[in-house]
């Protein structure tokens, strides 16, 4: 085990799977010779090269659409996107080819390659550089999708995507890369995508958080323990989709109590997805409404009180706790 | 690169009418005042003694190309073509009495582009092409009975009744299939040149688009890259001078799109899609060009689309003298005089074709016809790997 | 200039507090620094000072109810001063927000009018502020939900939170309100969600009133007609559906009693139980009843037990505390003693409950007694005469059983376990003489119960029995 921020930790990710495989390539704007824009390709020019390390023009829909034909000829390309929010120019390219084409070539051609790259809000970037997607992503059958909390899941999920012979729309979180954690530095490891990680035991109320609000989430679940001696179970899904319902479903009849933290927009989010499932699955065993925290229903603005209005934050969430459990 | 005119089309295609000159974007310095001309006059009602007048010259000029190819190849040429036309004839006949479902868009009138283009491949060169592409798959080695099971939405079908018309795909023949979105396959395209390079094979991607699809974005992003990485790819632009209802002109800006390559510093180059020989030629000298230099090359292949932009469009944007004057050069006979100008093959060669291509159209429909539904369980499968 | 009085930060934790009491009232004066009111925090009971001087114009958030920091819990001004302005603020937050959904209704309703009344002026502000912000309204549960506002989640807390909206478990059309797993657990154990009061937003029945129905053994048939508006002293208005069971008066449980509850309750079982065991010289009440049944016919004697039982309601009368309830956000104090009395019957035990003992003379309850256990032998007791005690009695005397420990019957706050009354050998006054010693063993509920509000109560019940004049008093 090694401490070492999420940034380093995808780093290594990176590292190690180029050197495993052959056919593993990054590619991106400023990846190679400025070291990436957020430093997660730190090193890694230098170290293998153009030929595995390859900065492209801003050419979001072309640079993707490579990937998607360089994994249909059979390479691994792991696609980064400066920042999420430009992924919108390469939609056409995710959703209409990478996620359709094991589809409708009956099975022919795999699309194995990770988009990835920092999703959510950063610190006061305003409106187009603030935006939460996996809830548009996940929508699509074909595509998988991950969002990873910690460094030893940044680097184990990471792996596995990259591993995947699916399309995976990778999600980080520029506000989390300075975020330390211990990492096995084995090369073997791994963490399956589709698997919840239960990060804090509970048995009065559930929050399900990802990325972001997870480090908040397990903050209000302390400080509920010790302000109303609520004891809050914390999960993390980590992959999005396919989604690991059963754990949160079980999580649910013990608590009874579901509260969905999240910074997508609410409307159509995850949350709404994940709270219907619950519905389905454990309508029996609710005792409150399922209450989601998420980003305020409006473009993310600059000022600072405003964004941090806008964001899910601890006292939000404790809000909800109270709620849910009738305190 | 400067760009370059096929030098034959400047000897041969002389244009009727004045160049009014103002707003077409002929100024480039290499470009060549005839293709400019040309370009004017594409979509426009033309003299048919004009047509006929050019239809000697190309007759004239495919002949000499025809005496320096083996006659196997020739003969496989013309049945590929001739397989065409009548595989999509039936295709419309059997769309018209609800057997095919959805989109169907129909190649004739082109057939000589992708035969001409994909006949000059080798093994382990890689095709990808848009939504119009029933000729295309077979000359890529699908067979009819799959297609046809394909558009019958039939689990005999080439991608087992998921895809339809519009998404053929064989990875065992190198072909990458056909897309829906208009310009798509371009970049993707363009990353399978790239897996090529990567992998260091000398091997080279052909990358079928509608003239439409120049006016996308992922057009010009793609060239850019390729130009910039060097890739071994060959992009024909399959002018058929519509972009559904709408004719190139009143669509781009410039009628010239070879000319559009230089804008990225890359070879391009004006070809008569009507002349199966022609696109032969300039398509073996760009495959050339990518095995051995790893450059890419743009090719402007002017056909010309007889049927509706799919089974649903009735064509009333045009006339019928246009499409008359179009079919006085079609691709086919054009092929057979010459064929048979340069005593290659006799009129009881082409029967024997013609019988052989409707023989194994008929197999289709048979095979297309008898061939299960998928099963339901088949909606699951392939979403994921 | 009124001023709004907010809700201060009294302990470093402090997130919100309950109004223990006001000191003062609407129209007094107050000078500035003076105390106002008694705040309970989680961690102990203030005293709130007014920063300024001036009169006290407005209670908004009145005592026993609960404020969030910063939460306008009164007004201060000028006499006479209007303050409506302020009220329109105050009510957006917790107690107040009926009152304010009411004006905004109205605000709605006049809208088209030219000249807007007060009223629609006082709602106004939220919602009329020239831009209005494009809401995404989704209805749920008749109230909306605002996509839009940062915190319509601590709004919508606090509106659902309200005391207001709570305890009554049906929608306006007869519907009842329970959460699903409420109403499961109702189902799987027999509980009947009637007899229920629901302690969530809007009176909806959740899971823990299944729970603390399930510890009071609530499986009650359907509730017999409402008792009579009988006379009653003051404060003790409620009734339970029991005919005849005693009235009770609620008061809140203060945050203090809150924490104990959750505290002891998580350490042992649902019930924290603890055991106060008293020796009794019983000579003076075994002389007590030799007397009184010298006057009366023999078929109507009475037993140790009754003048137990007699004795202990009249102890519960001094000591409200064990003649109560744990009823998590009150303590329910019984204005009488409903005593039940553990009878052995063939295939069990049940507790037949002589009610309003504290009101019946010893010959009344024996009989009482003496009725109920036939027919409690013979099975034939109805339920409301078995449920709904307020306190319980043990008696394993004539078993010979000298001491033991008895089980809480919740919702009751204590039992007692009386031993048999054996001759011992005592010192008194020097001498070594034989007395008639009984033990006597509580079992208290700890979260209503402490051990010295117990031992005070096992003290006046042990005086009675030794000096049965002080019955009297």
């Amino acid at each position: 085990m090694a401490e070492m921020t999420i940034r380093d930790a995808l780093n290594a990710a990176l590292r190690e799977e180029i050197i495993r495989d052959e056919n593993v390539f990054i590619m991106g704007e400023e990846v190679a010779e400025y070291d990436g824009a957020y430093k997660v390709t730190r090193g890694l020019w230098k170290e293998f090269g153009d030929k595995r390390v390859i900065d492209t023009p801003i050419t979001e829909l072309g640079f993707a659409a490579v990937g998607v034909g360089a994994a249909m000829a059979g390479l691994r390309p792991v696609i980064e996107f400066m920042t999420f929010n430009f992924s919108i120019l390469a939609a056409d390219q995710i959703i209409n080819h990478a996620a359709k084409m094991l589809y409708m070539s009956g099975g022919q051609f795999k699309v194995p390659i990770v988009f990835r790259g920092p999703n959510g809000s950063a610190y006061q970037v305003s409106s187009q550089h603030s935006q939460a997607l996996e809830a548009f992503y996940a929508n699509f059958p074909g595509l998988k999708v991950v969002m990873p909390s910690t460094a030893a899941d940044a680097k184990g999920l990471l792996k596995s995507a990259i591993r995947d012979d699916n399309p995976v729309i990778f999600l980080e979180q520029e506000r989390m890369y300075g975020l330390k954690g211990e990492v096995p530095e084995d090369e073997d490891f791994t963490i399956p995508l589709g698997v919840a990680d239960v990060k804090r035991e509970g048995t009065d109320c559930t929050i399900v958080a990802r990325s972001m609000t997870v480090p908040l989430a397990l903050q209000a679940a302390e400080q509920a323990q010790k302000e109303f001696d609520v004891s809050v179970e914390v999960i993390d899904p980590r992959t999005i989709k396919p989604l690991d319902i059963d754990t949160i479903v079980a999580s649910v009849k013990k608590t009874n109590r579901l509260i969905i933290a999240e910074e997508s927009h609410a409307f159509a989010s995850v949350g709404a997805e994940i709270s219907h499932q619950v519905m389905e699955n454990a309508f029996d065993y609710l005792d409150a409404p399922v209450k989601r925290i998420s980003t305020a229903e409006a473009p993310m603005p600059y000022a600072k009180n405003l964004e941090e209005l806008a964001l899910p934050d601890v006292p939000k969430i404790i809000a909800a706790v109270k709620e849910v459990c009738y305190i | 690169m400067p760009t370059k005119t096929a030098t034959r089309q400047e000897e041969t295609i002389k244009t009727p009418k004045p160049d009014d000159g103002s707003t077409r974007g002929m100024e480039s310095k290499t470009a060549s005042k005839n293709s400019g001309k040309l370009a004017e006059a594409v979509t426009d009602t033309v003299d048919r003694k004009e047509a006929q007048a050019e239809y000697k010259e190309r007759k004239k000029s495919q002949t000499d190309a025809i005496k320096n190819t083996d006659p196997e190849l020739l003969r496989e040429m013309l049945y590929q073509m001739v397989l065409g036309r009548v595989f999509e004839q039936k295709c419309a006949e059997v769309y018209r009495i609800g057997k095919i479902g959805g989109f169907c868009h129909l190649y004739i009138g082109q057939e000589a582009v992708g035969v001409g283009a994909m006949m000059a491949l080798k093994e382990g060169d890689y095709v990808i092409t848009s939504y119009r592409d029933h000729v295309q798959a077979m000359v890529a080695g699908i067979t009819p009975e799959a297609v046809l099971a394909e558009l019958y939405g039939k689990v005999g079908g080439n991608v087992k009744g998921k895809g339809g018309s519009m998404h053929m795909f064989s990875k065992e023949k190198g072909f990458f299939g056909g897309h829906g979105i208009v310009g798509g396959q371009i970049g993707v395209g363009t990353g399978m040149a790239f897996a090529q390079k990567y992998k260091e094979t000398d091997n080279v991607t052909l990358c079928f688009f509608g003239e439409a699809a120049v006016n996308q974005g992922i057009f010009h992003e793609s060239l850019n890259m390729a130009q910039l990485w060097k890739l071994p790819i060959i992009y024909i632009c399959e002018n058929n001078q519509y972009g559904m209802g709408t004719s190139q002109k009143r669509a781009m800006s410039i009628a010239n799109i070879a000319s559009k390559a230089e804008g990225y510093g890359m070879v391009g180059e004006f070809v008569d899609g009507m002349d199966v020989m022609a696109v032969r030629e300039a398509t073996l000298k760009a495959i050339e060009r990518a095995r051995n230099e790893s450059l890419p090359t743009l090719l402007e292949i002017r056909a010309y689309r007889y049927m509706g932009h799919s089974m649903s469009d009735p064509g009333k944007y045009r006339t019928t003298e246009e499409i008359k004057k179009y079919q006085e050069r079609d691709p086919i006979v054009l092929f057979k005089d010459s064929l048979k100008a340069a005593k290659i093959f006799t009129d009881a060669d082409f029967e024997d074709i013609e019988k052989q291509a409707r023989e194994a159209t008929d197999r289709a429909v048979k095979f297309a016809e008898e061939s299960p539904l998928p099963d339901e369980r088949e909606l699951f499968t392939d979403v994921l790997a | 200039m009124a001023n709004k009085i907010l809700m201060p930060k009294l302990s470093p934790t402090m997130e919100e507090g309950q109004i223990s009491r006001w000191l003062k009232e609407e129209g007094d004066a107050i000078e500035a620094n003076e105390t106002i009111a008694e705040v309970d925090t989680d961690k102990a009971t203030m005293e709130m000072t007014s920063l300024e001087a001036g009169t006290l114009l407005k209670i908004i958030v009145p005592a026993g109810d609960n404020a969030k920091l910063g939460q306008t819990i009164g007004i201060i001004g000028e006499k006479g001063e209007d303050f409506s302005g302020l009220l329109d603020d105050a009510s957006t937050n917790g107690a107040s927000s009926k009152a304010d959904a009411a004006t905004n209704g109205n605000a709605g309703s006049t809208a088209p009018q030219s000249k807007p009344q007060v009223a629609e002026q006082q709602a106004e502000p939220r919602t009329s502020g020239g831009e209005q912000p494009a809401k995404n309204i989704t209805e749920t549960e008749g109230r909306s939900y605002d996509y839009s506002r940062p915190d319509a989640v601590e709004e919508a807390e606090t509106a659902t939170g309200t005391e207001a909206g709570r305890g009554k478990a049906e929608s306006g059309n007869g519907r009842m309100i329970v959460s699903p797993i409420a109403a499961r657990m109702a189902a799987e154990n027999g509980v009947d969600l009637k007899s229920i009061q629901g302690s969530g937003p809007g009176g909806r029945i959740i899971k823990r009133d299944i729970e603390s129905a399930m510890q009071a053994g609530s499986r009650q048939p359907e509730p017999v007609a409402q008792p009579e508006q009988a006379q009653t002293a003051p404060g003790f208005a409620q009734t339970t559906e029991i005919q005849g069971a005693s009235r009770f008066r609620e008061e809140n449980t203060s945050k203090m009693r809150q924490v104990i509850a959750q505290r002891l309750a998580t350490s042992i079982g649902p019930v924290p139980t603890f055991y106060l065991t008293v020796e009794i010289e019983m000579d003076k009440a075994l002389e007590f009843r030799k007397q009184i049944n010298a006057s009366i016919k023999e078929e109507e004697k009475v037993s140790v037990n009754d003048v137990i039982v007699k004795v202990a309601a009249q102890a519960l009368m001094k000591h409200p505390f064990v003649n109560s309830s744990y009823q998590d956000k009150t303590i329910r104090f019984f204005e009488d003693a409903d005593i039940g009395v553990a009878v052995a019957i063939e295939d069990g035990l049940i507790t037949p409950v002589v009610r309003g003992a504290n009101r019946k003379g010893v010959t009344e309850i024996s009989r009482e007694i003496k009725e109920m256990a036939g027919r409690a032998r013979e099975k034939k007791l109805q339920p409301e005469e078995y449920t709904g005690a307020t306190f319980s009695i043990s008696n394993l005397g004539m078993f010979g059983i000298k001491e033991f420990t008895a089980i809480i019957n919740p919702p009751e706050a204590a039992i007692i376990a009386v031993g048999a009354a054996t001759q011992i050998p005592v010192v008194r006054d020097g001498e070594i003489v034989t007395r008639n010693i009984m033990n006597v063993t509580m079992s208290c509920d700890h979260r209503v119960i402490d051990g010295a509000t117990g031992a005070k109560f096992l003290q006046t019940f042990k005086q009675m029995l030794e000096n049965p004049i002080l019955m009297l008093m």
